[in-house]
C-alpha cells in the first residue's frame, strides 16, 4: 500500500452552514509532493486540517497512514499527529524565550521520545534545513525565513508519513519564500511527502502535482510530465 | 483500532514539570506576584500556630525549672464577719509534719501601710501588702534574694523589712548592698535589709514588704493568724497532699481555707496571653483564599494568551488530557513554591518572634507539611478550571486565534 493519506467524498460544512469541502476525494502516495491551490475561501485549510486530523469531516471517510479515523477517539487521532503527521504553518508558531532546539525538541515530547533523544534528533533536523549553528538562538534572533525552517525542522523531526503546509511562504518575501520552497523540494527529494497550500501559481506549477479548489470542489488534479486531469465543469 | 501508533504516550513527570515551569518562566513578575500572596496566606498560618506553641514551650521549660509541687492555703475572707478566719499560727508547723511534705511557711497580712517616709501622706498608700513571713519563705517559693539578705531567726525580732521586687521598684529601693535605707511602716522606721529577685509562683510576695512574725507582732498589732501557707511536697505525691491540706492548715473550719496549685494559675493566664484566638487562624484562611484567588485569575489569563500556543501542541499531538496536566501542573508550581516561600518566612517571624521574648522557637512539624500540602491543594484547586478550559479548545480555533 503506498497512499499515505485518502480522502474519500469528504465533506465538510462548518458550524453556520457554510460547505467548506463538498465531497472531496484524493489519495497521496508516499512520497509525493502536491501544491494545493485555489481562491480565497476556496476550502483550502479545511482539507488540510481534515487531512491532518485536526478536525473531523462531517461526511465522507479519511484514512492516514492506512488508519480510518473515523474509527479513532481524539486521543488516539493526538497520537497518530504526534508520530505521522507534521505541520508548518503561516504564522510559524515558535515558543517565544526558547531556543530553536528546543522548539523542535517540543514536538517530540509527544511522541514518548526521552529528553537527550529529542535533543540530538532536533539538532538532526535542524541541520537538515541548515540551521544546525543556529541551534541555540531564540526566535527572535532569527529572520522570518529562518524561522520558517526552524518550524519546518519541527515538522520533519519525527520522521513523519506526511508534512502538511498552510502557506508556508505567506508571512515571507519573495526571497525566503523561495528558500523554504527549495528545502521543501529537497525534503521531498530525500523522501518527505509534502502537501503545501499555496497562492503562488509558478511554485504550484514548478511542484509535481498539483490539486485546485474551487467552492470546497477539487477542479483540477494534475501531475507533471502525466496526461491532465480534469475533474468537475470545465471551464 | 488501537495499535503503538495510536495509543498517547504518557509525559514523563519531569517532562510534565518542565513544561509547567516553562509556562512561569516566560513571565516571571506575574508569577513572583501571585505566588507572593499564596506566601502571605501560608506564612500567617506558620506564624499563628508557632507563636503560641513556642509559648507553650516556654512555659512547660519555665514551669519545670519553677516546680509543679508546689501548693497553697489561703485563708478565705468571711463576708458575714468582714474578717480572716482565725487559722492557728501553729498551722505550718503541723503542715510540715504531713510525710511527703519537705517545707512549709506561713504569711500574714498585717494591714499595716508603708511609705518611702513619713512625709507622704497615709492616704497616698503605695499598694503594697505588709506581710509577716517566716524566714524559711524563701525556698519555699523558690525565688532568691537580689540584694541584701532575707528575714533570719534573730532579725525577725527587729524592725526590718525585706521588699518583694515589684514593691521594692515602687518605692525606688533596689540595691541594699552598700546602704540600707528606711522606710515608714505605721508609725515607725524599718531598715530595710533585703531585696527579692522575681517570685513567679507567688505574685502576691513580689508586691509585698516582708517584715518578721516577731516584729510585726511587736510594732503592727499582728494577732499572728497566718492567712497563706506555702507548701512543698513530693511531685508525685501533691495531689495526696492537696486533699488534706485544708483540714491540717485549720482542723475546726477547713472550709474556710481554700488550696490551689500556682503553677496551674500561671500556666492557666500564660497561655491566654499567648494564644491566637481563632479569628487570626480566619485571617489567615482569608488571605490563603485571596491568594488562590489571585492564582486562578494569572491562569485564566494564561490560557486566554497562550490559545495559539494550545493550538500548537494539540497540532503537535498533545492529547487533551496533557493540556490539562501542563496547566495543573503550572498552577500548582507557583502554589508549591509561594508554599514554599509561605513556610520559609513563617518560620523566620516565628523565630524571630520567640528571640525577642527569649523564647525556644517551636513550630509544628504538621503545620510545615500542611501549609506546603494546603498550598499544593489550593494550586490544584485554582488551576482546575482553566486547566480544562484550556483542554476543551478545539486545535482549529485554537490556532485560528489572532
Ligand atoms: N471555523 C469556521 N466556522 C465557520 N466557517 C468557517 C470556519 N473556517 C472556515 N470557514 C469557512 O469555510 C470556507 C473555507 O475556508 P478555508 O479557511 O478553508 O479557506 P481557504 O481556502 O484556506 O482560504 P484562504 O486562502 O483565505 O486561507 C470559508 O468560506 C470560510 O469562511
Ligand atoms: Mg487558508
Amino acid at each position: 500500500m503506498t497512499e499515505v493519506l485518502v480522502l474519500t467524498d469528504v465533506s465538510k460544512v462548518h458550524p453556520g452552514g457554510v460547505t467548506a469541502l463538498d465531497s472531496v476525494s484524493l489519495r497521496v502516495r508516499r512520497g509525493e509532493m502536491l501544491a494545493v491551490v485555489g481562491p480565497s475561501g476556496s476550502g483550502k485549510s479545511t482539507m488540510l486540517h481534515v487531512m491532518g486530523t485536526l478536525d473531523r469531516p462531517s461526511s465522507g471517510d479519511v484514512e492516514v497512514d492506512g488508519r480510518r479515523i473515523a474509527d479513532l477517539p481524539d486521543r488516539a487521532l493526538c497520537a497518530l499527529r504526534a508520530r505521522r503527521i507534521g505541520f508548518v504553518f503561516q504564522q510559524f508558531h515558535l515558543t517565544e524565550g526558547v531556543t530553536a532546539q528546543e522548539n523542535v525538541a517540543t514536538a517530540l515530547l509527544y511522541a514518548g521520545l526521552p529528553p537527550a533523544l529529542r535533543r540530538t534528533r532536533a539538532l538532526e533536523a535542524l541541520d537538515r534545513v541548515g540551521l544546525g549553528h543556529r541551534a541555540h538562538h531564540h526566535p527572535h534572533q532569527l529572520s522570518g525565513g529562518e524561522r520558517q525552517r526552524v518550524a519546518i525542522a519541527r515538522a520533519i523531526a519525527g520522521d513523519p508519513a506526511i508534512v502538511l503546509a498552510d502557506e508556508p511562504t505567506g508571512a515571507l518575501d519573495t526571497a525566503n519564500g523561495q528558500g523554504v520552497v527549495e528545502l521543501l523540494r529537497d525534503l521531498n527529494r530525500d523522501g518527505a511527502t509534502i502537501a503545501v497550500i499555496t497562492h503562488d501559481r509558478d511554485l504550484a506549477a514548478s511542484l509535481p502535482r498539483r490539486v485546485e479548489l474551487r467552492d470546497g470542489r477539487i477542479v483540477a488534479d494534475v501531475r507533471a510530465a502525466e496526461q491532465t486531469v480534469r475533474l468537475g465543469v470545465a471551464r | 483500532m488501537s495499535d503503538d501508533l495510536t495509543r498517547p504516550v504518557r509525559l514523563r513527570p519531569l517532562d510534565l514539570l518542565r513544561l509547567g515551569a516553562g509556562g512561569l518562566r516566560t513571565r516571571p513578575l506575574r508569577a513572583f506576584l501571585s505566588a507572593l500572596g499564596i506566601a502571605v496566606g501560608i506564612a500567617t498560618m506558620v506564624v499563628v500556630v508557632g507563636i503560641p506553641a513556642s509559648g507553650r514551650l516556654a512555659l512547660d521549660r519555665e514551669l519545670s525549672a519553677l516546680g509543679v509541687n508546689l501548693l497553697l492555703a489561703q485563708a478565705k475572707f468571711d463576708e458575714r464577719t468582714q474578717r480572716l478566719p482565725p487559722v492557728p499560727e501553729e498551722a505550718d508547723a503541723m503542715v510540715a509534719r504531713i510525710g511527703p511534705v519537705t517545707a512549709a511557711a506561713a504569711v500574714a497580712n498585717t494591714s499595716a501601710s508603708i511609705r518611702r517616709t513619713d512625709a507622704v501622706p497615709p492616704e497616698r498608700g503605695s499598694g503594697i501588702t505588709v506581710l509577716a513571713a517566716r524566714p524559711g519563705l524563701m525556698p519555699v517559693i523558690g525565688a532568691g534574694v537580689a540584694s541584701g539578705e532575707f528575714l533570719t531567726e534573730t532579725s525577725s525580732a527587729l524592725p526590718v523589712v525585706v521588699l518583694g521586687d515589684k514593691a521594692a521598684t515602687l518605692l525606688g529601693i533596689t540595691d541594699v548592698s552598700r546602704q540600707r535605707p528606711v522606710v515608714w511602716i505605721n508609725d515607725r522606721w524599718f531598715t530595710v535589709t533585703g531585696v527579692l529577685a522575681p517570685a513567679p509562683l507567688a505574685p502576691e510576695v513580689e508586691r509585698a514588704a516582708l517584715v518578721g512574725w516577731q516584729a510585726a507582732k511587736t510594732w503592727l498589732g499582728f494577732t499572728g493568724h497566718p492567712t497563706t501557707v506555702y507548701v512543698r511536697a513530693a511531685e508525685s505525691q501533691v495531689e495526696q497532699v492537696r486533699k488534706v491540706l485544708a483540714a491540717t492548715v485549720f482542723a475546726e473550719r477547713p472550709s474556710s481555707v481554700v488550696v490551689s496549685r500556682p503553677s496551674d494559675a500561671l500556666a492557666a493566664k500564660r497561655i491566654t496571653d499567648t494564644a491566637f484566638s481563632g479569628l487570626f487562624l480566619g485571617l489567615a484562611g482569608v488571605a490563603l483564599l485571596v491568594g488562590g484567588v489571585g492564582v486562578a485569575n494569572t491562569m485564566v489569563v494564561s490560557v486566554l494568551e497562550r490559545r495559539r500556543e494550545i493550538g500548537l501542541r494539540r497540532a503537535l499531538g498533545s492529547t487533551r488530557g496533557q493540556v490539562r496536566g501542563q496547566f495543573l501542573t503550572e498552577s500548582a508550581l507557583l502554589c508549591l513554591g509561594g508554599g514554599l516561600a509561605g513556610v520559609l518566612l513563617g518560620t523566620l517571624g516565628t523565630v524571630g518572634y520567640a528571640l525577642s521574648r527569649g523564647w525556644p522557637a517551636d513550630i509544628p512539624p504538621a503545620a510545615l507539611g500542611l501549609g506546603v500540602g494546603g498550598a499544593l491543594l489550593i494550586g490544584v484547586l485554582a488551576g482546575l478550571y482553566p486547566a480544562v478550559r484550556a483542554s476543551l479548545l478545539t486545535p482549529t480555533e485554537a490556532l485560528a486565534t489572532p
